[in-house]
Order: C-alpha cells, then sequence, then structure tokens
C-alpha cells in the first residue's frame, strides 16, 4: 500500500522542479510551463489527500483549481502574444515595460 | 510489490523525468511535449488514488485544452533559435538552483515531522468519492455557488484574452 507521504514527496520534487524551471529559465512560454507544473503538484496534494482521508472537498478543489489554471493560460498567453508584437522578444530579462 | 506500488513508481518515476525535461530543453515546443507526457502520468497517478473524474478531466483539460493553446501560442511566435534567448549560466541562475534547494528540504522537514501526526486513515475508504455521479451530486449541492461564479471567471478570461490579442486597442 502506497502512503500519502510517498505521494505528497513526490509532489514537493515537481513542486520543486517547476521552482527552478521560474527561477532559472528566461524564456517566458517555459516559465509559464512551469508555473503549470506547480500547480499540478498542488493538484496531486489535494488528491492524495482527499484519497487518503475520504473526504471529497480536495477533489473539489482541484475541479476548481483547473477552472483558474485555464483561464490563467488564456490570459497570460494573450499577455505574451501581446509583448511579443510590441517587443519581438519572449526573453523575461528583455521586457521590463513595468520597471520604473 | 503489489500492482499498484508498481504503478506508483513507474508513474512518479516518468512524471519526474518528464518534469526535469519541461524545464531543460532548449526548444519549447520539446518542452510543451513532455508537459503533455507529464500531465498524462499524473492523471495515471490520479486513478492509483481512485479519482477517476479528475483523471478523466485532467487528461481532456490539462493536456488537450491548455496544452494545444500553449502548442499554437509556441507556433504562432515562431520563434527561431535568436540569439537573446540563448540560456547563459550565471550567477543568479546558480542562487535561484540553491535557494530550491533549500526549499526542497525544508519541505521534506516538515514531511518528515508533520505528517506523521495524522490518524493512520484507510486509502481504501474513499473508493466512492472520486466516481462522476459523487463528484456531480456535491458539485451541484454543496458547491453550487462557486461552480456558478466560475462561470463568470470563465467569461472574464475570455473576454481578457480577446482584448489582450487584438491587433489594435481602439
Amino acid at each position: 500500500m502506497i502512503s500519502v507521504e510517498q505521494y505528497l514527496a513526490l509532489s514537493a520534487v515537481m513542486f520543486v522542479i517547476g521552482v527552478v524551471g521560474v527561477l532559472v529559465r528566461r524564456n517566458a512560454i517555459i516559465v509559464f510551463m512551469s508555473i503549470e507544473l506547480m500547480l499540478n503538484s498542488v493538484n496531486l496534494t489535494l488528491v492524495a489527500f482527499s484519497a487518503y482521508l475520504g473526504d471529497v472537498t480536495g477533489q473539489m478543489l482541484v475541479f476548481f483549481v483547473m477552472t483558474v489554471a485555464a483561464a490563467e493560460a488564456a490570459v497570460g498567453l494573450a499577455i505574451i502574444i501581446a509583448l511579443y508584437r510590441i517587443r519581438q522578444t519572449v526573453n523575461i530579462d528583455d521586457i521590463n515595460i513595468l520597471k520604473w | 510489490m503489489t500492482l499498484q506500488a508498481v504503478l506508483f513508481y513507474l508513474l512518479a518515476a516518468v512524471s519526474i523525468a518528464s518534469a526535469i525535461m519541461v524545464i531543460t530543453r532548449r526548444n519549447p515546443v520539446t518542452s510543451a511535449l513532455f508537459l503533455v507526457l507529464n500531465f498524462f502520468s499524473l492523471g495515471g497517478l490520479y486513478l492509483t488514488l481512485h479519482a477517476q473524474f479528475i483523471a478523466v478531466i485532467q487528461i481532456l483539460v490539462y493536456a488537450g485544452a491548455i496544452m494545444v493553446l500553449f502548442l499554437f501560442v509556441i507556433m504562432l511566435l515562431n520563434l527561431g533559435d535568436s540569439q537573446s534567448l540563448r540560456e547563459v549560466i550565471s550567477l543568479r541562475k546558480l542562487a535561484g538552483v540553491g535557494l530550491s534547494t533549500a526549499f526542497l528540504l525544508e519541505i521534506i522537514y516538515i514531511l518528515g515531522f508533520r505528517v506523521s501526526d495524522f490518524p493512520a486513515g484507510e486509502v481504501t475508504r474513499g473508493l466512492e468519492i472520486g466516481t462522476v455521479e459523487y463528484i456531480g451530486q456535491k458539485l451541484f449541492t454543496d458547491y453550487l455557488f462557486p461552480f456558478e461564479i466560475t462561470s463568470i471567471l470563465l467569461l472574464a478570461a475570455i473576454v481578457g484574452a480577446v482584448v489582450m490579442a487584438k491587433r489594435k486597442l481602439d
């Protein structure tokens, strides 16, 4: 029987891989994919606790997280397209138009 | 080793390997395809936890809809091998990796000392809670208000995406 700690450890490792992607990569699209990785690792935590505690609330939260992730992906990719149109790049070091 | 253990270790290995490939590949299309593999292995892990509905919408919504959007944008932007996108090893990146390692150690410390305080539960108790019937019944009774709010959120996201990606604001 797989214990809930093993699922939590897997999820922690995946979350940290996502953190490394956000901190290290400079391509805005890959940074965005790393954020999706982190969202998914948290979803795994929620489903593991849901199964462990026999409570459906965790799976409901995963359902709503997926909805928010879909909205976030649509708006975020639209922002990347708009940035590419004015700067011709997706390198986040070159995009500093919000910096004062 | 039981079948569940074999499946867990196999899917966990696939998901970690594909996650590492996502953040190390130079070409964004390769990264996106490894991310799809990662989502499929997560769908399998949800099945080992008896969350059938979540597993199916993981494949449909994440591997289907969201990743198609990613691939569409990558191909729309048509990023060549431009010099401005080359990744160099800098002090800041090493600091990022160091901080992430410290973060991983913190999480493992918390796991090692806190989770064992939970009451020992039976994972098999949740056999019926992952089914479409049970989730649908809960969704349209206890969680009806958040479900309706979600529709407003999605409408706002559609409007925002169209306004952002439009060629000219006039």
